[in-house]
């Protein structure tokens, strides 16, 4: 089980990886589209390498309430506990 | 009068240069791009042929880590050889509704369609990356180029298998000349030295099996040519409409004189033996710009090292230039850099321009035995002077399936 802390810095990396944004841009309170200019596209590939990650399953349905970082993370969260 | 179209910025990534003056400087002085292939595959599947000519500047060096993984190699070189034909051509300001992109491709991406497809076989339908589609699609390349210079008059790609870059110089000239746009980014892009394409290849006995010499393999004209030898990479060239580019105070490097396509419609990948498309081509792209025979003075040859290809070659040179053609010299390009499929008519553009910028035509290796049904005055050892004045180059490429294409570039 990871902490929210880890949660947090293991999305980071996977946005990095995936959109070259600097791993400390990715905070809590940032939107993933807003704010970070995240697409779809990008957006899938993040999830699917975060339910790698952190060995979860994050349904497509769920992936459109995952507006904020603090809203994955507290997914992910959720769904290891 | 149809608008005159001129070429003011050329780019290129290939195996014996990751940039046109390193191309140049290459092709001028005449070295394989060919080497045996480090890749672990090759043994894994015991491939027939071991060697290759890959891109001299992995893309790695010049794109970003994020570019690199949402392209496919083949729109990762596209980009790679636009952005230096862009800044080459010196264009700061535009209108981007003016601005079109005719960027091909032979075979698209295929590295990624064959990834996803391991992906999918090895961990399911979730881990298929969201962007494969995107990636594969053969007009990649085009999409990619329009959008990273915001060409928004079109962006096209012509696939006709290794007639594909020179179709595109062809689709460019027509769009400026039919008022559709001003500038194009015209270009070919290839990476295909993947073991599957080299599988084939092979199969079809069409690659050249010299695996102990690779750098002695592709030997267009030479009596013991075996095949050709797989290249990658890509050329971008600035097509430009010549009041836009004189009023702008562009460097021109040579006028875009005249362009054909044609189709033999004889077999499917066999070249008609008496090369009747390939003399229509020629023909037609002469009659497009006005040339005679005697206006030209060098032929960058298709010339892909095949037993079958080379000679059809000559014959359609030799009734479209008659006896003209023994006051013209002859560079076999492919045999520095090997076969560039979609890319190479592009990359042969570009040399056939810096051929008449500098007057000067690029060498031919590995020819030590010319073939005697082939008396052409093939350039070898050293670079040929060409004579002042006007004068005409023609750059040939032929394509599985029949496709023929000529340009005609005349100095400006």
């Amino acid at each position: 089980m990871a902490s929210n802390e880890e949660i947090l810095a293991g999305l980071a990396e996977i946005v990095n990886e995936e959109t070259g944004l600097a791993t400390e841009a990715v905070e809590m309170d940032k939107s993933f589209t807003e704010d970070l200019d995240i697409d779809s596209i990008s957006m899938m590939t993040i999830v699917v390498n975060a339910e790698e990650k952190f060995d979860v399953k994050i349904p497509d349905e769920e992936v459109k309430n995952l507006k904020t970082v603090a809203d994955a993370v507290n997914f992910i969260a959720g769904a290891q506990a | 009068m149809a608008r005159k179209v001129v070429i003011t910025g050329l780019g290129a990534t290939t195996p014996i240069g990751g940039d046109v003056p390193t191309l140049w400087a290459n092709a001028l002085k005449g070295v394989s791009g060919a080497h045996t292939l480090p890749d672990e595959w090759v043994e894994t599947y015991n491939l027939p042929v071991k060697f290759a000519a890959k891109a001299s500047t992995p893309a790695s060096e010049v794109l970003s880590r994020v570019e690199m993984k949402r392209m496919d190699p083949s729109t990762q070189f596209a980009v790679v050889a636009a952005r230096e034909a862009w800044k080459d051509s010196g264009i700061e300001e535009i209108d981007h509704d003016r601005l079109a992109v005719a960027f091909a491709t032979g075979i698209g991406g295929v590295w990624t369609l064959l990834d996803a497809w391991d992906t999918l076989k090895e961990k399911g339908p979730r881990r298929v990356l969201p962007m494969t589609v995107p990636m594969l699609m053969p007009n990649g390349p085009a999409a990619a180029v329009s959008l990273d210079l915001g060409a928004r008059a079109g962006a096209h790609t012509p696939v006709s298998a290794c007639a594909s870059g020179t179709e595109a110089m062809h689709i460019g000239l027509e769009l400026i000349r039919s008022g559709k746009a001003d500038v194009v980014v015209c270009g070919g892009a290839e990476a295909a030295i993947h073991p599957m394409p080299m599988a084939s290849f092979a199969a079809m006995q069409a690659l050249s099996k010299r695996n102990d010499e690779p750098e002695r393999a592709s030997r267009p004209y030479d009596i013991d040519r075996d095949g050709f030898v797989m290249g990658e990479g890509a050329g971008a060239l600035v097509l430009e409409a010549e009041e836009h580019a004189i009023a702008r105070g562009a460097t021109i490097y040579a006028e875009l004189a005249g362009t054909s396509v044609t189709a033999d419609a004889y077999h499917i990948t066999a070249p008609d033996p008496q090369g009747l498309g390939a003399t229509r081509a020629l023909k037609a792209a002469m009659f497009d710009g006005r040339i005679q025979p005697e206006d030209v003075v060098h032929v960058n040859a298709h010339a892909t090292s095949t037993p079958v290809g080379d000679k059809p070659e000559y014959t359609a040179l030799r009734a479209a230039l008659g006896s003209h053609l023994d006051n013209v010299c002859v560079s076999a390009t492919k045999s520095q850099m090997g076969h560039l499929l979609g890319a190479s008519g592009a990359v042969e553009s570009v040399l056939s321009v810096l051929a008449v910028y500098h007057r000067k035509a690029p060498v031919t290796i590995n020819l030590e035995n010319q073939d005697p049904e082939i008396p052409l005055d093939v350039v070898t050892g050293t670079p040929r002077e060409l004579p002042e004045g006007s004068i005409v180059v023609l750059n040939n490429s032929f394509g599985f399936g029949g496709h023929n294409a000529v340009v005609a570039i005349r100095s400006v």
